[in-house]
């Protein structure tokens, strides 16, 4: 079998992927592709990309194995993968930093994002301070009501934050509206997209940002277990931590790849995002991919209780994993993600963002089927301080 | 009498639609009076389906050459609020392509000379599929289709789908467009291509006419095709000015604010005497 070797020139990934975007946006696209193809392969640029990862983002991150967890679950040994203890607690910050550094290089002063439940908004917020850029993030009104704690955060951090009142006041109506602001000042602004989505070279360039946690992974399982995981567990909303554990493992077939996608109130009921599992190929945000959509082609409003997994798309090689069978993807609900949420703070004093604790609750149910030395490296995308607020409406408190 | 016309008009446009196209029929005959097309933007289904025939019939009635009717999407990522208003106005209505095509097909019912091209997004496209959308489109008197996400580099397959109906392929050029992509659209499209003259979404404000003049100098160098220009244009002096320079005059957001704010009543109406006003603008050069 030949090296996996995707995506091709056009940036499809199969069927999947591509750069469905209309004329105006495709100069500053191929201007993108083109830099990004040039600094990528550059000595000073990975170096300058390392170091920063490395003293101003604290990695790499431990794989911490979560033994009386794994024994109360009585099968497979559990690993996580701690991208929640990078700086601003979650794994967004390793892209952010990747096109905050190719923004400067391109001499762009402004940088957008969109954002969900505000990870990766505080997460460009941060880089734009850090490296003294103006930022400007979209947020969906309904966002910025759920999550204030975020957006005084960007605040704080000197970024602008615009709430979207098109669409459903949410994640991809953040999307949209910051393409609007790109077309409209493409040449002094850098629109830092938080997923693998969006039109080529996005989803190749945030993997190859995120490839550091796999990368690190197969170092210190290595390392630290003289084998590497029988299965990588990670959640899927966009799917970017996903990929960026995946991707360096793609060709090591014996390590099975399972992506856990939201599914809400259930995947029988309309409120999910369950969108590998149940949708349906088509275009959306610059690229060819599975969607949530109805019989018409029009885009549904998708529920989940974690905003960052609350998108009725999915990057486009997860489309193409699924598709050609390297990787599974399943779906866990808000209130197996919540029961996973409360177990991991009890059993090993680790609070996991909600997002993540999908991934943990598909865990929980595997690895009870698998003999004890199995191992399951879980990627814990992110902290979950940001949810408490809605763990806490969960139950019934308010704070 | 008006039975039988309706039974002629409909029996010629069948044998015309195997025939003749539409859109080079009518910028043919604009040449030969030396006037310049008029090309309205409406969503339909917007503020309501069932006004939007008599819509079409009214901006006909007005002065408009070629219909650009648009297909509602949730998720309008090149429009400005403006139209994406239009589309959400009209999606509250569940309008789909289907319904946008039957509204056609009711449209040719007493006119089989005006161009319509339908305007929108891929999505919608993807769900019904390339042949059947472009079959259906053809049997429903379609001339031409405009899909604002569907680049040259990704339009291979749908655009012989086109070209297997004779459904023109419309494409989109911007002032980033660079020369070696100008001549691959240059290829491709059919019918007109539709120069966006500005950077941004649809709705801004500030055209630059000596910017859009040094473009179209450059564009037509390599196109042979009708040119028509939008973004921009939001009353007769803009009109006018672009009609002095391009070989149509595309109206979008102006004419959605229009509808946006009348009445229903007074929509036809007030429509109608904008559609006139730009007319006439143009027609003064």
């Amino acid at each position: 079998m030949s090296a996996y070797d995707l995506p091709n020139k056009e940036g499809h990934f199969g069927p999947y992927g591509g750069i469905f975007v209309a004329e105006t946006l495709i100069s500053a696209l191929e201007d993108l592709r083109k830099q990004y193809e040039f600094y990528r392969d550059d000595p000073e640029f990975k170096a300058e990309f390392a170091y920063e990862l490395k003293h101003y983002v604290g990695r790499p991150s431990p794989i911490y194995h979560a033994k009386r967890w794994s024994e109360h679950l009585g099968g497979a040994q559990i690993l996580l993968k701690r991208e929640d203890l990078n700086h601003t607690g979650a794994h967004k910050i390793n892209n952010t930093i990747g096109q905050a550094l190719l923004a400067r290089r391109m001499g762009k002063k402004r940088v957008i994002a969109e954002t969900g439940a505000g990870q990766h908004g505080v997460a460009s917020a941060t880089v734009a301070a850090r490296y003294g850029m103006e930022c400007v993030v979209y947020m969906g009104s309904e966002d910025v009501k759920r999550q204030a704690t975020n957006v005084y955060r960007m605040k704080l951090l000197g970024a602008t934050v615009v709430p979207v009142e098109s669409g459903s006041r949410t994640l991809k109506d953040a999307l949209n509206e910051a393409m609007r602001d790109w077309v409209t000042n493409v040449e002094d602004t850098f629109y830092i997209i938080g997923t693998v989505a969006g039109p080529h070279p996005y989803p190749m360039m945030v993997r190859d940002f995120q490839a550091i946690i796999g990368n690190e992974a197969k170092v210190q399982m290595q390392e630290d277990f003289n084998r590497q995981p029988d299965a990588l567990i990670a959640c899927v909303g966009g799917g970017s931590n996903a990929i960026g554990l995946f991707y360096p493992y793609i060709d090591d077939t014996n390590v099975r790849l399972i992506g856990v996608e939201a599914a809400g109130k259930g995947i029988d009921t309309h409120q999910h995002a369950a969108t590998l599992s149940t949708g349906k190929p088509g275009v959306l945000h610059g690229n060819r991919t599975y969607l949530i959509q109805d019989e018409n082609g029009q885009i549904i409003e998708t529920h989940s209780i974690s905003a960052g997994l609350d998108y009725p798309g999915v990057g486009p090689e997860h489309a193409w994993l699924k598709d050609c069978g390297r990787a599974e993807y399943v779906s866990i609900t808000d209130d197996e993600a919540l029961e996973a949420f409360h177990t991991l703070c009890r059993y090993e004093g680790i609070m996991p963002a909600l997002e993540s604790s999908h991934a943990l609750a598909y865990a929980a149910k595997y690895a009870p089927t698998l003999s004890k030395d199995k191992l399951l490296l879980v990627n814990l995308s992110g902290r979950g301080d940001k949810d408490m607020a809605t763990v806490a409406q969960m139950s019934g408190l308010t704070l | 009498m008006s039975f039988i016309k309706n039974l002629l008009n409909i029996f010629s446009d069948q044998n015309d639609a195997k025939k003749i196209n539409r859109i080079a029929t009518k910028f043919a005959a604009l040449k030969s009076q030396n006037r310049k097309a008029l090309i309205p933007f409406i969503t339909a289904g917007d503020p309501n389906p069932e006004v939007t025939v008599l819509l079409m019939h009214q901006l006909v009635q007005s002065g408009a050459d070629i219909i650009e009717l648009g297909v509602p999407f949730s998720d309008p990522m090149a429009d400005g609020p403006t139209i994406q208003r239009s589309s959400e106005r009209a999606l509250k209505h569940h309008v789909s392509l289907h319904d946008v095509l039957h509204m056609v097909s009711e449209f040719r019912k007493t006119d089989s000379t005006t161009p319509v091209v339908l305007m929108g997004y891929a999505n919608p496209v993807e769900a019904l599929g390339y042949a059947a959308f472009a079959a259906k489109a053809k049997d429903c008197g379609v001339d031409g289709i405009l899909i604002v996400d569907y680049p040259p580099e990704e339009s291979a397959e749908w655009v012989q789908c086109l070209e297997q109906q004779e459904i023109d392929a419309i494409f989109l050029l911007s002032p980033t467009t660079p020369q070696a992509r100008i001549e691959q659209v240059a290829k491709m499209a059919r019918g007109y291509v539709y120069y966006v003259s500005l950077k941004g979404v649809t709705g801004a404000s500030h055209l630059d006419l000596q910017d859009v003049s040094a473009m179209l100098a450059q564009l037509r160098q390599y196109i042979a095709l009708p040119i028509g220009v939008g973004f921009g244009i939001r009353d007769g002096a803009t009109a006018k000015a672009v009609a002095g320079l391009a070989d149509a005059v595309v109206v979008g957001s102006r004419i959605i604010e229009e509808i946006e704010k009348s009445p229903e009543a007074e929509l036809l109406g007030n429509v109608g005497n904008l559609i006139g006003t730009l007319r006439k603008a143009i027609d003064e050069n």
